[in-house]
């Protein structure tokens, strides 16, 4: 099942080159963008969940 | 009110920059980029740093400037915010660079053009953070900094920008005998990711200088009602 959800997120990917080839040949890259992915979405959160909090603070002190 | 009335921008901003992370790692490069190899997609990462810093300082000039032709406080405050995240994405565009540099020049300050403008251009915003920190009475602050604002942006620009185009000789792209998008063969599809990036990570850092702007003014709201209760 892994296996073939790997194939089919490599087949989506356009073909490669050389350098490339060697890069992905692991497949683990999607351990890394994964990665990447979990913590940039925190941080967003992060950032629109500050941005609520001083729109409140400044409908108090209006 | 420092807050932007849209909210579009930071739905825009996390999108790109979505975008930008995911597909900046998987997007096939162009095969004839010689030592870069893989780590060519720091210019997805790397250089957005720079243009966006670039972009940031330069709204925040345009405010100092403002500040000073009608002195309103809100106006140094957005540019002190924006200048302090423009130096926050320098600070990351500089470490970045010196990360991919030891691993691609093999040492992490080459002495090139546009590195050196750098080292001094960071050492005159270290002075704008210096005057934000040393002196006491608000409106003397408010003024020496946007006065020393107007006058060391345009020598930054000159510094990081100018200057290394002129020069002679440099390793680092962007500078003298430039490397762009045309000298790599025609696989290449980079700027597709490149662009988005641009915008992504700017709109993200000015959605950061935002809050800042807010909270700062929040701040002084609230230090001006303790003086006249």
């Amino acid at each position: 099942m892994k296996n073939y959800l790997l194939n089919i997120l490599l087949d989506v990917v356009p073909q490669t080159i050389e350098t490339e080839s060697l890069f992905r040949s692991s497949g683990k890259i999607y351990v890394v963008v994964g990665i990447l992915t979990i913590i940039f979405t925190l941080i967003s959160i992060y950032l629109i969940r500050l941005d609520s909090k001083i729109t409140r603070l400044e409908k108090e002190l209006k | 009110m420092a807050k932007i009335p849209y909210k579009w921008y930071k739905i825009l901003a996390i999108l790109l920059l979505c975008y930008t992370i995911i597909y900046g790692l998987l997007i096939p490069l162009p095969s004839d980029v010689g030592m870069l190899d893989e780590t060519i997609r720091n210019l997805f990462y790397h250089v957005p740093m720079w243009f966006g810093m670039m972009l940031i300082l330069m709204v925040a000039w345009i405010y100092s400037i403002m500040y000073l032709q009608n002195q309103y406080a809100k106006y140094e405050i957005i540019a002190r915010a924006l200048t302090f995240t423009g130096i926050l994405m320098g600070l990351c565009g500089l470490f970045t660079g010196m990360f991919w540099g030891y691993n691609t020049w093999g040492s992490p300050w080459t002495n090139d053009p546009k590195l050196n403008g750098v080292a001094v251009g960071m050492t005159m915003y270290a002075g704008y953070w210096l005057i934000q920190k040393s002196v006491n009475d608000g409106e003397k602050k408010a003024r020496l900094a946007s006065v020393y604002n107007i006058f060391i942006f345009p020598l930054f620009i000159a510094l990081i920008f100018v200057m290394p185009k002129l020069a002679k000789f440099s390793i680092h792209p962007g500078s003298g005998e430039s490397v762009n998008f045309k000298t790599y063969n025609k696989t290449n599809n980079m700027e597709i990711v490149f662009y988005p990036a641009i915008i992504g990570w700017t709109l993200l850092f000015v959605w950061i200088a935002e809050i800042r702007a807010r909270y700062e003014l929040l701040k002084q709201r609230k230090e001006n009602e303790k003086l006249f209760a």
